[in-house]
């Protein structure tokens, strides 16, 4: 196979990765407005929590475009 | 006429000036050295500003300092109990250090010096090994049962202990990989979408569309503010969440 067919390949194969963040987002957001809605009191003090959890999953995805983008660029 | 995309070019390291030789190794003061410094001495002056006036109704320089000391104080206490206080300094340094650095970044024509993996592993180096030197220090071999879980069945601890040794090890790279990748992906992007517009004006028709990446390029702009705060925020919370373990071993 050509190399860079296969680099561009490679990259698109690696943006995939992102479809997990983005389920994993939904997840996140979903249940916190859900658990918010059913408890309003409570949910300010989760904000921390909901905002740490935001960063170690989004991540993820940036770890799959970080691959995608050095098979794009650096490659 | 084609714009020439080069996302990459950004990160690269200049040199400023030398500073000799260790061996066959040049030591060479670069842009990321004086970009590291400038943040030293940023968050130096503002907190010697800021607490130089002590009063007791604190001004906008030292309600600044003082939010920002009871904000990372309650992730300390909260994650590493009130013992955890004593690795406060630690946290607190790596957490404006870091914060500092990613929005110097964010700056036009700014250097972004955590985009550059050996910086940030160096901190979690850092990190982790004053967990596994401190933790050592302070309960002996009592620390290696943060690898045993308890109440397990002594054939479940087989698959355990070392799910557990691994998952230790890995804390340094994620820590780091984790910081450096977001600050990375997020330049990148925003070059790459900056360079649509470049593109997009020469196209001829279809130049009437540039706004459009434009207007994204600036929405990423705001995400990775808030990435840049965060990232800072998550590296303080796991630092203190991992110190959690050198102080209270064992589950």
């Amino acid at each position: 196979m050509d190399p860079v067919a296969a680099k561009y390949i490679g990259a698109g194969l690696a943006c995939l990765g992102m479809a997990g963040a983005g389920i994993g987002l939904g997840n996140l957001f979903g249940q916190f407005l859900a658990g918010s809605l059913r408890n309003p009191s409570a949910a300010e003090g989760q904000r921390g929590t909901l905002l740490l959890g935001f960063a170690l999953t989004e991540a993820l995805g940036i770890f799959s475009l970080l691959i995608a983008l050095l098979l794009l660029f650096a490659v | 006429m084609a714009v020439k995309m080069d996302p990459i070019h950004q990160f690269e390291l200049k040199r400023i000036f030398s500073l000799g030789h260790i061996g066959q190794t040049e030591i060479v003061f670069t842009n990321a050295s004086l970009f590291m410094i400038a943040a030293v001495a940023i968050t130096a002056l503002i907190m010697i500003a800021a607490t130089s006036t002590r009063s007791v109704v604190p001004g906008r320089m030292q309600s600044l300092a003082e939010m920002t000391y009871e904000f990372i104080a309650g992730t300390v206490r909260g994650s590493a109990g009130e013992e955890g206080m004593r690795f406060f300094p630690l946290v607190f340094s790596l957490f404006i250090f870091i914060l500092i650095l990613n929005l110097l970044g964010m700056m036009p024509y700014g250097f972004t010096v955590t985009s550059h993996i050996i910086v940030t592993f160096a901190m979690a180096a850092v990190v982790i090994l004053t967990v596994i030197v401190y933790g050592i220090m302070r309960h002996g071999a009592h620390f290696f049962h943060l690898f045993v879980p308890s109440g397990v069945h002594p054939i479940m601890l087989l698959i355990l202990v070392p799910i557990e040794v691994i998952s230790f090890v890995s804390r340094p790279i994620s820590l780091s990989v984790r910081l450096f990748a977001n600050m990375l992906a997020g330049h990148i992007a925003l070059k790459i979408f900056a360079g649509f517009v470049g593109l997009l004006l020469t196209a001829g028709v279809w130049s009437v569309l540039s706004p459009l990446p434009l207007a994204l390029a600036v929405a990423l702009t705001a995400l990775e503010v808030l990435v840049a705060v965060l990232q800072a925020y998550v590296f303080a919370t796991l630092t203190a969440i991992y110190l959690n373990d050198a102080l209270h071993p064992g589950h």
